[in-house]
């Protein structure tokens, strides 16, 4: 059974996001898997608002609360020797209870300590990284797409990562490219919630 | 991995494995080490086996709750500020819904 993209979305924001979304335009990327995955080093990021706490500050959901129309673009290093008491999580959108008890839920270090250890995996890389989803209403992923994104992919290829899993936990859409609602013909598509 | 085909279709994502998890749970429950490494072993299995961009393998796993009880735990306890911004704009799309619908029938 294919997946229900909408199973867990209140009822206004499914019908809002089928009647805005769009395509992107764009090639989609593809970069071959080179060698076995007994041999790769994985990277892992996530887009739930994963922090190290006492040592890089929370995503700035404050700034978010004056201005709810805007996101935080920026991300967050987490070593995976860390220690999970040490991660908090900012995230206004999703209900972060759940991954505070188990970070492996949206990042999953152990599982993949684990899988190393069993020789699925060559080895895990010494860093993660996190970003914050909800990048502004309209979605303005323009920091991600130029500033932020590029950097965090130069420091896993600095670390030779080869594969990387992304974990998407909330309503976040990316941005394609911008479409039209409505006959008020303002710029309304949802790229991020 | 994501909970949500239809943004990794329409950004283009190389490769997708979609899981009916709610929010917040993109690998499982936690404290669910079988089930969140179950999701990941297919995660894997996407990996070497996709051989064309934009590949989305649908998971069989299901949630273990029910769902009205899925939906009621992933949201945040507070709405989130955007909600108050962009409800009026939700509810002025329901109506041109209903009022297209209500023009369509015969």
């Amino acid at each position: 059974m294919p997946v229900d993209s909408f199973k867990y979305l209140p009822r206004a924001i499914a019908t809002y996001y089928r009647m805005t979304a769009a395509k992107s335009e764009l090639p989609i990327p593809w970069t071959p898997v080179p060698r076995p995955l007994s041999q790769c080093t994985f990277g892992l990021v996530t887009s739930g608002g994963l922090y190290h706490m006492g040592v890089e500050r929370p995503f700035d959901v404050e700034q978010e609360k004056q201005e709810p129309e805007r996101g935080d673009p920026s991300y967050r290093t987490l070593p995976t020797d860390v220690q999970p008491s040490e991660l908090g999580a900012s995230h206004l959108h999703i209900n972060t209870r759940d991954v505070v008890e188990d970070t492996n839920i949206l990042l999953p270090i152990h599982r993949f300590q684990e899988l190393a250890a069993e020789g699925r995996v060559g080895r895990l890389a010494k860093h993660a990284y996190s970003f914050m989803g909800y990048q502004g209403f309209p979605p303005n992923t323009t920091a991600w797409q130029e500033i932020y994104g590029p950097e965090a992919a130069r420091k896993l290829a600095a670390e030779a990562v080869t594969c990387v899993l992304l974990t998407r936990p909330d309503l976040t859409a990316p941005q394609t490219r911008p479409c039209w609602h409505g006959r008020s013909k303002q710029l309304a598509c949802p790229r991020s919630w | 991995m994501t909970n949500m085909p239809f943004w990794a279709e329409r950004a283009g994502a190389p490769r997708t494995l979609a899981v009916e998890f709610p929010f917040g749970h993109a690998l499982g429950q936690p404290r669910n080490a079988a089930q969140q490494m179950r999701v990941i072993r297919q995660a894997l299995e996407v990996l070497e086996t996709a051989d064309t961009p934009g590949t989305i393998v649908h998971s069989e796993e299901a949630w273990p709750l029910p769902p009205e009880q899925a939906l009621e735990e992933w949201q945040p306890a507070v709405p989130s500020p955007l909600m108050k911004v962009i409800a009026p704009r939700f509810m002025q799309i329901m109506r041109e819904q209903r009022r297209k619908s209500k023009a369509t029938k015969p």
